[in-house]
């Protein structure tokens, strides 16, 4: 098996997280965007493991790093998400502007 | 852990032999921690308090005179030379030299003088805060701040090394920001202080930029080192001195007002008068003049090699001369003295510049005395009459008889006439350039002279004489504010015999040898002899200008307008829009700040991610990039595509400002898609 | 290395089935017009992502992300979604149409960019050792020895976005509900 059909598949999962990130406007949906682009990195980081084969597994250990902190990160976006939701009674991304200079 | 070093020096009365100093040297740096004690306690127990914590910073400036005025009387009779250091933390090698972060004090002639200074002026002005001060808002908050300012300073003049004047400077920048716009209810006020923060801030990357390159040319930061270095010639520091000497005075200018960087010290007025007396007598725009001294023996070793002085001295006399004429216009009094300030520290950056440290240290330690009386007067009189403006006041010196009669002998010292303190400062600058061959220069000086001497006969006359205009009926105010005015005109009229020419006070010595106690000898000028030819030029402008300023000035008229367009008619417009220089930075701020921000933004956004997006995506890609080595056409094309990118993603930003969130992620995906393409290609 | 030499492995068959839907189901989480049904999107794609991960002999972390992320993260989604009342059924303002052209050539280019770099990169090379899978004990080693610091950081991390997480989300009680708490 080459790397690099384990790559491609990567590439094509960031690309279409990176697509849906710019696209969607529910807060949760782009969220669920941004695990997938986390998971074209752990495709990455486990594929580049085997080919290497470093004696200490380094790429499956970021990628189990990857993982714990993208479970922290759904949890603390959801908590944002259900904040502003209470306040604004919104879930779109683009009715939250109060950043507009 | 205490470090003590003591250094010889071959100049000065005693013969280059001086002493440690004492219990007192060694417990120096009480002075510069008392006022923070004070202010804490201030803030702690302030409002419990009689006097709304004045008791607290006028015991600790009270503490401080009696350590100073010790430390001077040392000094005079046997010459101190002490640095006291401790080692706060050891910031490692660079370019195999250790650098250490130190904190301490300085005990040499200039740091005493200042010492004292700060004390004695510090002292009386926060007396006179007490009466003026009564009833106000926040006062124990506004005596907090004061002592904050006081203190700050002391950190700045006790300082053995350039970081811990950094903290000292920024410190006095943000007591002088806190005091400025300590009536914030009113907008104005707010942007005064606003203006001098950034205005100083602008001028402080100069200090800081020149102190890293002076700290790392010689591996030390501390002002012993750094003089012996140029007193030795070191090659290191010679290679850097042009650049570091230049970029030290830049940051000083900003503190010490100098032109272009004056158009703060004016709209500083907005605070309470005995702020504006403190500010610009003992501190705060001193401090430009006193780091000049304090890394005068760079500039005697490498600037004339460097080519640097006369760029200096030029914008010392420009100062001294332009700002002097802006007094004329000025209707608020206090703006009156403002300006005079300014000018007045034009002269003492011309001495210092053109090599006169110890013309220029006096001409400060003359101006402290007549500068806060002058100012302090003024409050007296703001005091009486609510109200800044000239044209409001006239008449006062039957009310007011003791602030009269200050204010004159404060005036006749700026004005310089013998045998007034400000004379005898005056001339010696007149003598100091007149002997490193500026000429030309002096001249302007003296010209300045009678321009001060106009300016203030103007600002008596219409304060003091004629019929009053203002509301209500002025009285006197209370024994708590006119006493420091008295004991403030006492120096006015006799500091200047501490240091006439060739006259010693027996085994005192004089002004010259006290600053001599110092590292390393310097080799500058100080005239053995009064001038008389030269004195008779400086006297007689500045008696020319107070007769010519008594004539036009004397005949009472009902408004400002009448009086004014009496004046040179050419010059008033200018005058009046203050050179336009004020509007030019304004303009200028307004011109970059847009453009500017956005560049930053972009640059924290851009970059910063394309350099994670790098890591994530390209790891291998970087790393064969960098082995194939970065030929001078990779680096090249490196910067050329970024700033491309930064030109067009810069001018296309503006109309992206939406607040929308995922267009600026759609921006930074381009930015950080297009960077890596770049990188490609290249490679 | 010629296509039909890479096809004659049974295991690149396996490789395309997988890959397929792993992509499909991928492209739909990110296009499907209901907010469910992208979540469970994301569930087949990361099963499909743990296949993958056991063709390239990581079963440790294959197993932790069926079970992190399918047990636990699209739980988390699927109450977020809820809470928040996205309407359960085909939504119409759930995308921002003016931005699919853009977004839609952003990505591509992306796609391009990493696949060209990759492809760069390693050309034809081969995985290593195909079929013997990482031994979850030098795993376990290399995660509590050499990057033990990164691990304990990332378990403080953790806490902190718990704690985070509930202080966000909390909401703030009005004074009469405070009063009434306090009551009982």
């Amino acid at each position: 098996m080459l790397v690099n059909q384990f790559l491609i598949v990567a590439a094509l999962l960031f690309a279409m997280g990176t697509y849906g990130l710019l696209v969607r406007r529910n807060t949760v949906m782009i969220l669920l965007s941004v695990e997938l682009m986390l998971n074209a990195v752990n495709i990455n980081l486990v594929a580049f493991e085997a080919y290497l084969r470093t004696s200490e597994a380094i790429g499956q250990v970021f990628s189990l790093f990857v993982i714990t902190i993208a479970a922290a990160e759904v949890g603390i976006g959801l908590a944002i998400v259900l904040m502003i939701f209470r306040n604004r009674q919104s879930a779109n991304v683009d009715e939250y502007n109060l950043m507009k200079f | 852990m205490t470090d003590l070093l003591v250094f010889a020096a071959e100049e000065g009365a005693h013969g280059g032999s001086f002493s440690e100093g004492g219990f007192f040297a060694d417990t120096a740096g009480i002075m510069l921690i008392s006022p923070f004690v004070a202010f804490l306690l201030i803030i702690w127990l302030g409002k419990q308090l009689k006097n709304d914590g004045a008791e607290f910073a006028i015991g600790a400036m009270a503490v401080n005179l009696v350590w100073a005025s010790v430390l001077f009387f040392q000094n005079m009779t046997e010459g101190i030379v002490r640095e006291v250091h401790f080692e706060i933390a050891n910031i490692g090698l660079f370019e195999g030299r250790e650098l250490i972060f130190e904190l301490g004090w300085m005990v040499d002639g200039l740091s005493i003088m200042m010492y004292w200074v700060v004390s004695f002026v510090g002292l009386l002005v926060f007396i006179y805060a007490v009466g003026y001060m009564h009833g106000d808002r926040r006062v124990p908050w506004f005596f907090a701040a004061f002592s904050l300012f006081a203190g700050s300073m002391l950190i700045l003049v006790g300082a053995p090394n350039l970081i811990q004047l950094i903290i000292g400077w920024e410190g006095v920048g943000l007591a002088s920001y806190l005091l400025i716009g300590f009536y914030w209810e009113d907008i104005e006020n707010v942007k005064a202080g606003n203006k001098a923060f950034l205005t100083n801030k602008v001028a402080d990357v100069g200090l800081i930029l020149g102190a890293i390159l002076v700290g790392l040319a010689i591996g030390d930061f501390s002002f012993p080192a750094i003089s012996e270095a140029a007193a030795a010639g070191n090659e290191s520091l010679g290679a850097v001195a042009a650049a570091g000497g230049l970029l030290l005075f830049f940051g000083a200018m900003g503190k010490s007002a100098q032109f272009p960087f004056h158009i703060w010290l004016p709209d500083a007025m907005a605070g309470p008068t005995p702020v504006s007396a403190l500010m610009h007598a003992a501190t705060m725009v001193t401090a430009g003049i006193y780091l000049m001294a304090r890394t005068f023996p760079l500039y005697q070793a490498f600037a004339e090699e460097a080519g640097i002085r006369p760029i200096m001295v030029t914008i010392g006399v420009i100062t001294l001369f332009a700002m002097g004429l802006l007094a004329l216009v000025a209707d608020d009094i206090k703006k009156v003295l403002a300006y005079s300030t300014v000018s007045q520290l034009g002269y003492m950056m011309t001495a210092v510049a053109a090599g006169g440290y110890t013309a220029g240290l006096f001409h400060l330690f003359t101006h402290a005395f007549f500068k806060a009386l002058l100012f302090l007067g003024a409050g007296s009189v703001i005091h009486a009459v609510h109200s800044n403006n000239m044209s409001d006041m006239g008449g006062l010196r039957k009310d007011m008889p003791k602030t009269f009669w200050t204010f004159v002998i404060g005036s006749v010292s700026l004005a310089g006439i013998i045998p007034f303190a400000g004379f005898f400062s005056k001339d010696e600058i007149l003598a100091t350039l007149d002997h490193e061959g500026y000429v030309g220069f002096m001249w302007v000086a003296i010209a300045g002279a009678f321009v001060t001497a106009f300016y203030m006969t103007r600002a008596v006359a219409l304060t003091f004489f004629g019929t009053y205009k203002g509301h209500g009926h002025p009285h006197e105010s209370p024994a708590i504010m006119t006493t420091p005015l008295i004991i403030l005109a006492v120096p006015s009229v006799l500091a200047g015999f501490l240091n006439v020419p060739g006259l010693k006070l027996g085994s005192f010595g004089n002004f010259t040898d006290w600053l001599g106690a110092r590292v390393v000898p310097m080799g500058d000028y100080h005239p053995e002899s009064l001038d008389w030819a030269l004195a008779a030029y400086g006297l007689t402008a500045g008696v020319g200008g107070i007769v010519i300023g008594w004539l036009l000035f004397a005949p009472d008229r009902d408004t400002q307008g009448e009086r004014d367009r009496v004046e040179i008619p050419v010059l008033y417009p200018l005058l009046r829009r203050k050179y336009y220089v004020d509007d030019a930075a304004l303009g200028l701020v307004g011109f970059t700040s847009g453009p500017l921000a956005r560049a930053t933004d972009w640059f924290n956004t851009y970059v910063l991610d394309n350099i994670v997006n790098g890591v994530g995506g390209a790891v291998r890609l970087a790393g064969r990039f960098v082995y194939n080595g970065l030929d001078q056409r990779g680096i090249d094309g490196i910067f050329n595509g970024l700033s491309a990118v930064a030109d067009s993603a810069g001018s296309s930003l503006r109309k992206l400002q939406t607040g929308r969130v995922q267009q600026y992620a759609t921006s930074v995906v381009i930015a950080a898609l297009v960077l890596v393409i770049v990188v490609v290609i290249i490679q | 290395m010629t296509f039909a030499d890479w096809l004659s492995d049974p295991v690149n068959w396996v490789y395309l089935a997988i890959g397929a839907a792993v992509v499909a189901s991928a492209f739909r989480v990110v296009t499907s017009q209901n907010v469910v049904h992208a979540a469970l999107f994301l569930v087949a794609t990361l099963a499909g992502t743990a296949a993958l991960f056991l063709m390239m002999s990581a079963e440790f972390v294959a197993w932790t992300l069926v079970l992190v992320y399918i047990g636990a993260v699209i739980v988390l989604f699927l109450f977020g979604i809820m809470i928040t009342r996205a309407p359960l059924n085909v939504e119409p303002g759930l995308d921002n149409p003016k931005a699919r052209p853009l977004a839609a050539v952003v990505s591509l280019g992306l796609f391009v960019l990493l696949a060209y770099t990759s492809l760069q990169a390693f050309g034809s090379d081969q995985l290593t050792d195909v079929g013997t899978p990482t031994d979850t004990v030098t795993l376990a080693e290399s995660l509590i020895v050499r990057f033990v610091l990164p691990f304990e950081i990332v378990g403080f991390v953790l806490l902190a976005a718990l704690v985070g997480g509930i202080t966000i989300a909390r909401r703030d009680l009005t004074p009469v509900e405070e009063e009434e708490r306090g009551a009982v």
